[in-house]
């Protein structure tokens, strides 16, 4: 392999090399909309009385992994933050940092992951940065995007409104992204391992639209799983959450890592699903209308919100209750 | 993970707490609880994790007894470790170790001022780490009940083969059938039945706890981890109880032979005498521990290094004693949760993972 096909810390150089790198790789993947022209900033047209604005790292290791690249996170971590919201995701900025050294056909596949990652989510990157730092200052490559969305009309969301009785949806198997890094990073092979969940939740959101009004609260059960942001809803909240360990799905391969890993499917990242808790009457409508979606076929109704203030509890398979604790630390790093 | 899931079936549970709750309703009348012990750190993990004791009669108390093996271990083994480090010595140790409190410190605490300690999750790492630097004493914390000796003493198996003249062996090994017979007879615990450790079984195999199992003795059975196999092991529990018998009833068969796995008992009667041995807690119970027989004197750390293990000091204020013998639950400690935490523990019940004050942390606040 030539010294061509890596890259030099000459990429960043802003020279001959720096252009020719942002020419051939990005404008021509992403410089048809606000990017033409490569302007130190774009100017992006906006709908609604509000924008919401998020932005993410990622410094996911190993850079590929089973379902997925790190271009993929960095398109859906910001912008299912902003579907959490309740926004339509809308614009996204784009800034790789760069190790000397990287192969370039690494780059390229991440590259157009985030394009197939962005056209899939409605989302264009409108701008963007590019900086090589010498071998050893960074870990292959580290990304970061930041996106805009336009508020979508009806949504109240906040933990505080919260009521006994509410019910808990998730939109699919819990764990299956953390689990696929960590498989592949301890080089656990097995048949039908875990896959990265890694994909948009924006659909999702608009399909539960109608029943805005009856929509409490959503998140995406990222670092520390489902666990983490049970407990953060409740943290303040006058009420508490009870859920069926029995109702939460886990795919087979996550399964079996998680048990050959003594890691608790509830603790680990997902990346491409949606919690909700909504209204009793507004539950069965939102199921529905998930499951006949691809990226919602496996979604379930978990439990349900209780008055028992600030805890989460679990119905374990042997129909006892215990809390749901928060892990301690970071349970796995550098899993996004 | 069908093979798994078979052994947390919802509607069997259903069934299995059926039975329970009947066998419960025909023991014989009594003003206290029934007590019964399990002396195993994974069974006292899968208790918690599927919340067992919600789920049985009021009437029967579940103990977990001291079956994590950091946390039995005594604060001077802690000190004597610590000692070692700080003369330059390797020390090689099961990461459960790292924050045990000592006497005055912890192996993680000496290890941030710059002493040499390695975490492993095999004793192979101490033996590899001996080749790797022949110049460099190592020193294995060889902690733990039957099932880690084995392990432990293949190391010195082949370094004896390989000629390795730089390994030796802190040993702090206990042994679960004294301890059962000696909590099995102390008035003050009122113990009904013991459920038996799955894995030690393994290696010792089922007969090993006829000795105080038979007439007149402590009911016993060996149950796995599974959350059914805890429940089918209560259930056998209550039978016999009910039925007035005292024997050791296997239902781990699947893994537990009635003699055990003869290779690592050869293993460790090669290497290993009994002895008196001090539980963190309990206190000195005779011949409840293995240590190196004379013949081994070079692997032996305390003789090679010329160290004596002394019985430690404990936070006055710490109840771990007391919750490893199931007379106080971790509840009754008034630092437990508030000054003693996972993140920032008093005493060794907090540690280790599979201690019942960070079992209780984690799933019972």
């Amino acid at each position: 392999m030539t010294d061509r096909e890596r890259i030099l810390l000459a990429h960043g150089g802003g020279g001959q090399l720096s252009r020719e790198l942002i020419d051939r790789e990005i404008v021509s993947r992403f410089g048809a909309g606000p990017l033409e022209g490569l302007p130190d900033g774009a100017t992006v047209p906006v709908e609604g009385d509000a924008v919401v604005f998020t932005t993410d790292s990622f410094v996911v290791q190993p850079i590929e992994f089973p379902g997925g690249n790190i271009g993929d996170l960095a398109v859906h971590g910001t912008v299912n933050d902003l579907a959490v919201c309740g926004a339509k995701p809308r614009w996204l900025s784009l800034a790789l940092i760069l190790e000397e050294g990287l192969e370039l056909a690494l780059l390229r596949r991440v590259l157009d992951r985030i394009k197939i990652a962005a056209d899939d989510s409605g989302v264009v990157v409108a701008t963007g940065d590019t900086k090589v730092v010498a071998r050893g200052q960074c870990d292959g490559l580290f990304i970061n995007t930041s996106g805009i969305g336009e508020r979508l009309p009806g949504f109240d969301l906040s933990p505080a409104h919260l009521q006994e009785g509410d019910r808990v949806l998730v939109s699919g198997p819990i764990a299956d992204h953390g689990f696929a890094v960590l498989a592949s990073r301890e080089n656990i092979h097995i048949q039908n391992g875990p896959q990265s969940d890694s994909a948009p939740v924006h659909r999702l959101v608009q399909a539960a639209v109608e029943q805005a009004a009856d929509i409490r609260f959503m998140r995406d059960p990222t670092r520390g799983g489902l666990a983490s942001v049970l407990n953060e809803m409740v943290e303040s909240a006058k009420v508490g959450i009870q859920i069926q360990e029995e109702s939460i799905p886990v795919s087979p391969g996550t399964h079996a890592v998680s048990e050959l890993l003594g890691l608790d499917p509830l603790h680990v990242a997902s990346e491409g699903r949606l919690l909700m808790v909504c209204g009793t009457d507004a539950a069965p409508a939102i199921l529905e209308a998930w499951q006949a979606m691809p990226e919602g076929g496996g979604a379930k109704d978990i439990g349900a919100v209780t008055k028992e203030a600030g805890r989460v509890v679990l119905e374990t398979l042997m129909g006892g209750h215990r809390l749901i604790d928060v892990p301690r630390g970071e349970l796995l790093p550098r899993i996004c | 993970m069908k093979y798994i899931d078979g052994f947390r079936n919802p509607g069997a549970a259903v069934a299995l707490r059926e039975d329970i709750q009947a066998l419960s309703a025909k023991l014989p009348p009594s003003d206290r609880t029934t007590n019964i012990m399990e002396i195993c750190g994974s069974h006292t993990m899968a208790v918690a994790r599927y919340a067992i004791r919600d789920i049985l009669p009021e009437r029967i108390k579940l103990i977990s007894g001291p079956g994590c093996p950091v946390c039995v271990t005594d604060a001077g083994y802690i000190d004597a470790a610590i000692e070692l480090a700080r003369r330059g010595i390797t020390v090689v140790t099961f990461g459960d170790m790292l924050n045990v409190p000592g006497s005055e410190t912890s192996l993680a605490a000496v290890r941030s001022e710059g002493c040499s300690i390695e975490v492993c999750y095999s004793p192979l790492h101490a033996l590899e780490l001996a080749k790797e630097t022949p110049e460099q004493e190592i020193v294995f914390l060889a902690i733990g009940f039957e099932t880690t000796m084995p392990p432990a003493m293949a190391i010195i198996d082949q370094a004896i083969r390989d000629g390795i003249d730089n390994l030796s062996l802190l040993v702090a090994f206990k042994l679960v059938p004294p301890a059962l017979a000696a909590l099995g007879s102390d008035p003050e615990l009122q113990i009904d039945a013991f459920i038996c450790p799955a894995h030690v079984s393994a290696i010792i195999g089922a007969n090993a706890y006829e000795p105080f199992a038979g007439a007149g003795g402590v009911p016993c059975v060996i149950a796995g981890f599974e959350p059914l196999d805890i429940l089918l092991g209560l259930k056998g529990i209550l039978a016999q109880l009910v039925d007035g018998v005292a024997k050791v009833d296997n239902q781990y068969s699947r893994v537990v032979s009635a003699k055990g796995n003869k290779k690592a008992q050869a293993l460790m009667e090669k290497y290993l005498d009994p002895a008196d041995v001090s539980w963190r807690g309990i206190g000195v119970i005779p011949q409840s521990g293995l240590a190196m027989k004379e013949e081994w004197i070079e692997y032996d750390a305390e003789k090679r290094h010329d160290i004596t293990v002394q019985i430690g000091k404990l936070n006055p204020a710490c109840r771990c004693g007391e919750v490893i013998k199931g007379i106080a639950s971790p509840f009754d400690c008034p630092m437990f949760g508030t000054t003693c935490t996972p993140g920032n523990p008093v005493g060794p019940c907090m540690v280790s993972s599979e201690g019942s004050c960070a079992a209780y942390y984690k799933y019972s606040r």
